[in-house]
């Protein structure tokens, strides 16, 4: 074997983190019943802002800046950026109940309009490209498990060798999980995502359950964004970056089956998918077929799936229609 | 005694239509009452007042004595009302138990306690329902007793339950009838919403009849029976100036025997039909809401796969054909029209977005040679329409979803005219139009008739079909239940032919 396996899936797994945040997002999102096509522009914010947030952060604390202190404020800025946007999204189909395609695709445009707004401008203002401190990059991208661990052979690489936001989104897809399958809320949310009608006849908000996914799925999203930004481009903001992330992402969940635990796995498989072309390079196939690989194996999955017809791998039944309560 | 629940004076509007006029009306524990009345005569209206879907306009609510405001289905559970809709609320993907977890904020989250809750209910009643087992896999009948057991575990005390039969075979009926005699017992109020009279005689205590959203009298159901009820139900007949010709000269035109549909689920909706219409003549289609109608509007229109059975059409001086098997397109050219006005309008039939021009041209878009449409036809076609039928609209190319609801209708039904079929058929053309403009599409089909042509007419108002027609079908069930000449049938006739096949004889019998 002429490649190196363990460097393989360790590469898959970090360029997949970015993914598994994005999916997870959009799972809950799409587990409301709303379908939010703008993950893209999402993760654009969110990697514009995480980016600039922990530039100005490290801008303003000089030489004394707090690794810890950065990477929060970056996945704070992120959040919040992806909720704003999300919030956005959710005001005008769920309140106003324009057409989730649409809206998601406007919001596309937009995230990536701000996002390249944000972005140059940093880039612009510092002359060159942006980064931040040397000092604080570490604690980004850095292993955050003992070294001992890390030298176990292989299961060392392949298990301890990531950095924290790497266990942080392995956390929370599980956290999501649960929350999904083992609680009253969960079972609500679905609820909702299958017949916002029967949800409202048994007296459970709707568009509460709408609003909080689909906000806190955004902003959830757009950390993807920011990890990619600060750990895979090395906290430099290149505008081309980040460009089909959220659609990979999209891809994901209906790949996962709207169901985090598959994103665990399945991110890893696209993260694996999208730098094939770099790792097992085919020197008769162009790399622009293997950056198509995750889209067809999507498309495989959706045909094996619809032939399948097993109801609980279904997306939510209501997804991307609008909620009239006097359509009853 | 104070009641179960009372309703006092209760008024509902929806614009400018009354659906509920002060009505008055109570249930006792321990009583099942049907509510009996029409299509449209207010009954699901009145009691989604009690579930908490709608909020009266005017009057009170009581409950065991106390009045109450029920703004929502929360607070109509926290009074102890519990109501079973026709189309259930139920979430494909869960098991029965999450169903009935759903809304319901007691303590843990502990599903295994909610099946053990289901369980308890269903012994005591007599339900067979597996708590684990997902909606999607069961049957109408068990997806209707998990409705009622999510009711009962909640405790509801007074059930409300809206056509629960419609969708049940017989044998589940009884079952059904068994299960409420037991709560019935156990000291619950029930009411149950139908039109079917012979199962108010069987299963009911009193009977409360609405008609047009009044309450008309509550009787004992021992003490009434089902011609009285029937009067009831529909009222002194109301006389109507349509000029009405004898028909001249009529000639089989459609001659269908055997007709059996079935729905992609294997449900029977149409059961052996058999009739002839004649050219010239108005054959008026009558039944309750979803007995049939469009399904055989749909089956002679070819739009509906057929089971069984022969549709043979006979035009003007050419030999008989056999319409089954042919495609819809070869339908139409031989002459078949139909003109269908969904409860939406626009729904079937007409693109909203498209003026009448374009609208027109649905007709004949595959008639033009080259590739490119004919758009000078159409135009002839709705300036026609608009002229004769005085469509009131600013121009021609004006989209026909901004159009008043006579007017869509005007040009849709003048449309299936246009293009001179030997049988029209029209279902609700009056639907929602007001007196004057209902009275242009009667004269409309009148003059169709006196054209020889054979119009199929399937109306609500049976006071209309009486007065249009020159023979009325019944429809009840997707069967025939039996063609009377709209000349000498009385609205009672009518009315027991749509609640019973056979107008009550074969309950007799």
């Amino acid at each position: 074997m002429n490649f190196n396996l363990a460097g393989l899936i360790k590469a898959a797994v970090l360029n997949g983190t970015p993914l598994l945040f994005g999916t997870s997002g959009e799972i809950l999102t799409e587990k409301s019943g709303n379908l939010n096509l703008g993950v893209e522009g999402l993760m654009f914010m969110g990697g514009a802002f995480g980016l600039a947030g922990a530039f100005w952060y490290d801008q303003l604390a000089g030489g004394n800046a707090s690794g810890i202190v950065a990477v929060l404020i970056a996945l704070l800025c992120a959040f919040l950026a992806g909720c704003f946007g999300s919030l956005i999204f959710s005001f005008l189909t769920i309140s106003l109940r324009a057409n989730q395609n649409v809206t998601g695709l406007a919001l596309t445009i937009f995230g990536t309009g701000v996002g390249q707004f944000v972005g140059e401008q940093l880039r612009l203002k510092v002359g060159g490209n942006i980064s931040i401190s040397n000092a604080l990059k570490g604690s980004f991208a850095n292993p955050v498990l003992p070294q001992s661990l890390q030298d176990i052979p292989f299961l060392g690489q392949v298990l301890f060798s990531y950095n924290g936001f790497v266990y942080l989104g392995i956390a929370m897809a599980i956290v999501m999980s649960l929350f999904l399958n083992r609680t009253r809320r969960g079972l609500y949310l679905k609820a909702v995502g299958e017949s916002p009608s029967t949800a409202d006849a048994a007296g459970i908000n709707v568009t509460k359950y709408k609003y909080l996914a689909t906000v806190i799925g955004g902003g959830i999203s757009a950390i993807g964004g920011m990890v990619y930004t600060m750990t895979i481009a090395g906290t430099v903001w290149n505008h081309t970056a980040l460009s089909g992330e959220g659609w990979v992402a999209v891809a994901l969940v209906i790949f996962c089956l709207w169901k985090p635990l598959n994103a665990l796995w399945g991110s890893v498989l696209f993260g694996g998918l999208m730098i094939m072309y770099l790792r097992v390079p085919v020197s008769f196939i162009p790399s622009q077929i293997y950056k198509v690989l995750p889209y067809i194996v999507t498309a495989i999955v959706l045909i094996i799936v619809s032939l399948r017809q097993k109801r609980e791998d279904q997306p939510p039944a209501s997804l991307g229609l609008p909620y009239f309560r006097e359509e009853r | 005694m104070t009641h179960a629940v009372e309703l006092k004076n209760i008024t509902k509007r929806f614009g400018s239509v009354v659906a509920n006029d002060k009505v008055d009306l109570y249930v006792d524990n321990g009583v099942i009452m049907s509510l009996l009345g029409e299509n449209g005569s207010g009954k699901t209206t009145l009691m989604n007042m009690l579930a908490g879907i709608y909020y009266p306009d005017e009057g009170q609510i009581f409950v065991n004595g106390k009045e109450v405001s029920i703004r929502d289905p929360k607070d109509a559970y926290a009074n102890g009302i519990g109501m079973i809709h026709q189309h259930f609320k139920l979430i494909d993907v869960f098991t029965a138990a999450q169903n009935v977890a759903l809304g319901i904020e007691d303590g843990k989250y502990d599903l295994k306690k909610v099946a053990e809750g289901v369980r308890e209910i269903s012994e005591k009643y007599g339900f067979d329902i597996d708590p684990d087992k997902k909606i999607y896999s069961m049957s109408v009948s068990e997806k209707q007793t998990v409705e009622i057991i999510k009711v009962l575990y909640r405790g509801a005390n007074i059930l409300i339950l809206d056509e629960p039969t419609a969708v049940l075979t017989p044998q589940e009926t009884d079952k059904l009838f068994r299960i409420l005699k037991a709560m019935k017992e156990d000291g619950k109020a029930i009411i149950l919403i139908t039109h079917k009279l012979n199962e108010v005689m069987a299963v009911s205590d009193v009977v409360a009849v609405l008609r047009k959203g009044q309450h008309i009298k509550t009787v004992r159901t021992a003490e009434t029976n089902p011609q009285q009820l029937t009067e009831m139900m529909v009222g002194r007949a109301v006389t109507l100036n349509i000029d009405r010709t004898d028909p001249v000269d009529p000639k089989p035109r459609l001659t269908i025997a055997g007709l059996t549909c079935r729905d992609s689920e294997g449900v029977s909706k149409l059961e052996d039909v058999g009739f002839i219409a004649y050219g010239g003549e108005i054959l008026g289609i009558a039944g309750i809401a979803g007995s049939g109608q469009k399904e055989l509007l749909e089956a002679i229109a070819g739009l509906r796969h057929i089971s069984s059975g022969s549709i043979i059409y006979t035009p003007e001086g050419k030999s008989p054909a056999e319409l089954v098997g042919k495609t819809p397109m070869e339908i139409k050219d031989a002459g078949v029209a139909l003109a269908f006005v969904p409860e939406d309008r626009l729904g079937m039939g007409l693109v909203g977005g498209m003026g009448m021009t374009e609208n027109m041209m649905l007709r004949t878009w595959n008639k033009g040679k080259g590739m490119f449409i004919n758009r000078k036809e159409p135009e002839k076609v709705a300036e026609q329409v608009y002229e004769f039928l005085e469509v009131v609209t600013p121009s021609i190319d004006y989209p026909v979803r901004k159009l008043s609801g006579g007017n869509v209708q005007k040009v849709l039904v003048g449309r299936e005219i246009a293009s001179s079929p030997s049988v029209l058929m029209s279902a609700y053309a009056v639907r929602g139009l007001d007196i004057n403009t209902s009275y242009i599409i009667y004269n409309l089909m009148e003059s169709q008739k006196a054209k020889g042509v054979a119009v199929i007419f399937v109306g609500e108002d049976l006071d209309v079909l009486l007065a249009l027609c020159d023979r009325i079908l019944v429809l009840c069930g997707g069967r025939v239940s039996g063609i009377v000449d709209a000349r000498t049938a009385t609205k009672e006739e009518v009315g027991l032919l749509m609640t019973q096949v056979g107008g009550g004889k074969e309950a007799n019998a």
